[in-house]
């Protein structure tokens, strides 16, 4: 068993918090398609598939119940978008929020950005525990009453009420994409944003939604010529001007908005040189990156590719500083994951707050983190019946060759239709949030 | 765009340059090709492609990145299994290999064909959808987001899941063209009979021979001066 000091948690001191986001059975429109902490790590939003999103918030911290501290409960659900029917290709557009980001608060209300594949939307929640009371031309229940028995005046008060929390739509930013938004970024002067789709990337100001500035477009003049598609993007940590976006060949772009209004050409381009004696028919897809990520300190990106998840200095484009293999003995299985379709799987990749820790997620419910300093790496398992309260997770490991050993599991035995793709790391403290397929698992550190 | 039937050329440079990139299965020396699966293996990786292409291009909003990455996997199966002498760790060469390197390389040429007209099709059904008045940016920087001509090529080899107009062929639009007055009497002598069809054919049909008699006493039908008669027979 690995012990780590300082980092490491894989424990659930609380009873994990295992919410089923929608019915009880797990149908489709219940998985979950994101997961996003906010900036302060007190608010937790999940997107599903049939549109939905929910906000968990932390439990303040309380003399009496001193053991509950951390636990997320849900403080808002609300529906972010729903199907919408194109009468003019005639097909539907799916609801599914594809990506949630928060923007920082700047007042009482707090402000997140959902999308799915076509239109974004802005969203205050906000909470309401007053009332007001006493209303001359209405009584308590809201009806009108009859003036002839008006006698007195006076003047509406305000009363606590029992805490409601509501989610209005601000902004709804929409027909700006051809195909679909695969990611969405906060700017870092909390004035714009982009969204990128396979294709296009588009610059927004939050306050105007008819327009929007086309920043890169790699659309052939001759369709025939499509060779590459934008998979993620996202904007720098700390420089408003500065944005990188990778591509289903594996490379990363990063670009520079004074250099030109149009970021066709790209002020760095990370590619790493393909290993010659890994090379297979599969070798494009199994370099397509899935996310990219700049790190808190703005020095590093991180990208996840099928098999590994790499860490790049911003200073050097030729190749990463850092390789981690996720789930290499999955490389023999290639040709098997091709024909299930599993090889084109979009994992995510998450840094932990102090960048020192990396996590992404795998098959079989598991998912992986390595230190980058240590250099070593675990395994876990985010399912219910491994996760029993006050149980420390144990690490898991896949066995390759011929003998097994007791807690191993076998290449063969993996359940692959049981990925976890979106995880998210609490911005400042060892809480992880797993989603697997339609359960939402949230661990943390033992407090010692 | 093209039609049914037609190979699109091959550019010779561009032929140079993907076995000069790409060849590598074809060096022996090189390790994964001395490991590498036989060809049978590959054909059936090629065929798992295409299915996985056909089946990409019928949902009703293809996902492009799935669409690209299978498609660029299918070109590099197929520039491998193209014929060579170079490559001897084939140890059970495929059956009539001639008449497989001649479908090979038709249906190459018919694949890029029929792939990149789907694929233009799909930017032109994609453009369709921009909104009548796209958001356009006036001023400065930034391109505006604005609707190309909707235009809908012709797609080939892929059947009507894709759904085309032309897809019956020019043929199917005549079909419903009224054909009564070539079917009309007025026109063929009854002994000879006459084949009603949608178009005249320049060359191929048999004009109904009329003498000038005939002639005139059809114009003058035509022209209402004369009432319509039993129609003279030949050679009046």
């Amino acid at each position: 068993i690995f012990s780590f000091s300082f980092f490491f948690f894989l424990n659930n001191s609380f009873a994990p918090l295992v919410t089923i986001v929608g019915a009880l059975q797990g149908n489709n429109s219940d998985i979950i398609s994101t997961v996003e902490f906010n900036h302060t790590g007190e608010l937790l939003a999940t997107g599903d598939k049939g549109g939905r999103v929910v906000i968990f918030q932390r439990e303040q911290e309380s003399k009496n119940q001193i053991h509950r501290r951390g636990e997320y409960n849900v403080y808002s659900t609300f529906q972010s978008h729903e199907p919408e029917f194109d009468y003019l290709k005639s097909l539907e557009i799916e609801e599914k929020i594809n990506k949630i980001r928060w923007l920082p608060q700047q007042n009482a209300a707090y402000f997140l950005l959902s999308t799915n594949d076509k239109t974004v939307k802005l969203w205050k929640v906000s909470e309401r525990d007053k009332r007001p009371e006493g209303y001359n031309l209405k009584d308590e229940e809201g009806r009108l009453r009859d003036p002839a028995t008006i006698t007195t005046l006076r003047v509406p008060v305000l009363r606590p009420m029992d805490l409601m929390v509501e989610a209005t739509p601000r902004r709804v930013f929409a027909n700006a994409h051809t195909y679909h938004i695969n990611s969405i970024s906060v700017n870092s002067d909390y004035e714009t944003y982009m969204s990128a789709d396979d294709l296009r990337i588009n610059l927004w100001n939050f306050e105007i939604t008819n327009q929007s500035f086309n920043i890169v477009d790699i659309k052939p003049a001759n369709m025939e010529e499509l060779t590459e598609v934008i998979t993620a993007a996202e904007f720098h940590p700390h420089h408003c001007n500065t944005f990188v976006y990778s591509s289903s060949k594996g490379t990363i772009r990063l670009c520079d908005m004074r250099a030109s209004a149009l970021c066709d050409r790209h002020t760095k381009f990370f590619e790493e040189p393909e290993d010659p004696s890994n090379r297979s028919f599969f070798s494009e897809i199994i370099s397509s990156i899935s996310d990219v990520k700049f790190s808190h300190s703005g020095r590093y990106i991180m990208t996840r590719d099928y098999l590994t998840v790499k860490v790049w200095d911003l200073n050097m484009e030729n190749r990463p500083i850092e390789t981690y293999q996720v789930h290499d003995y999955l490389r023999s299985k290639l040709c098997s994951l091709y024909e299930n379709d599993c090889i084109f799987d979009k994992f995510e990749c998450v840094w932990n707050g102090s960048d020192s820790v990396i996590m992404t997620g795998s098959y079989n419910n598991f998912f992986r983190m390595f230190d980058r300093n240590t250099k070593r790496d675990v395994t876990l398992e985010a399912s219910r019946e491994n996760s029993k309260p006050r149980a420390i997770l144990k690490p898991r490991k896949v066995c390759v060759g011929g003998k097994r050993r007791k807690d191993e599991i076998s290449v063969d035995s993996l359940d692959f239709s049981k990925k976890i793709l979106h995880t998210a790391w609490h911005p400042s403290e060892n809480i992880i949030a797993v989603a697997a397929t339609n359960n939402l698992y949230i661990f943390q550190d033992k407090v010692n | 765009m093209l039609s049914k039937g037609l190979k699109r050329k091959r550019e010779e440079e561009e032929e140079k340059e993907t076995l000069a990139v790409d060849a590598w299965w074809l060096d022996p020396g090189h390790p994964a090709v001395a490991q590498a699966p036989p060809a049978v293996a590959s054909s059936s990786l090629f065929d798992l492609s295409v299915i996985k292409l056909h089946h990409s291009l019928r949902q009703s909003e293809p996902d492009l990145r799935h669409l690209v990455l299978v498609v660029n996997t299918l070109r590099r199966i197929q520039a491998s299994m193209a014929p060579t002498v170079a490559l001897p760790s084939v140890p059970n060469p495929p059956p009539a290999p001639s008449m497989d390197d001649n479908l090979l390389a038709s249906s190459d040429a018919a694949l890029s064909a029929s792939v990149a007209s789907l694929l233009e099709d799909l930017s032109h059904i994609e453009d369709l959808n921009q909104a009548p008045q796209p958001p356009a940016d006036e001023g400065p920087p930034g391109r505006p987001i604005g609707g190309a001509p909707p235009s809908l090529g012709a797609l080939d080899l892929l059947g009507p899941a894709t759904g085309c107009l032309l897809d019956d062929g020019l043929e199917g639009l005549f079909e419903d063209i009224d054909t009564s007055m070539y079917d009309s009497e007025l026109w063929a002598p009854a002994s000879e009979g006459f084949k009603p069809g949608p178009e005249d054919e320049p060359g191929k049909e048999e004009a109904p021979e009329l003498d000038e008699a005939e002639l005139d006493y059809l114009m003058d039908v035509l022209v209402g001066t004369q009432a319509l008669e039993r129609p003279p027979g030949p050679g009046r």
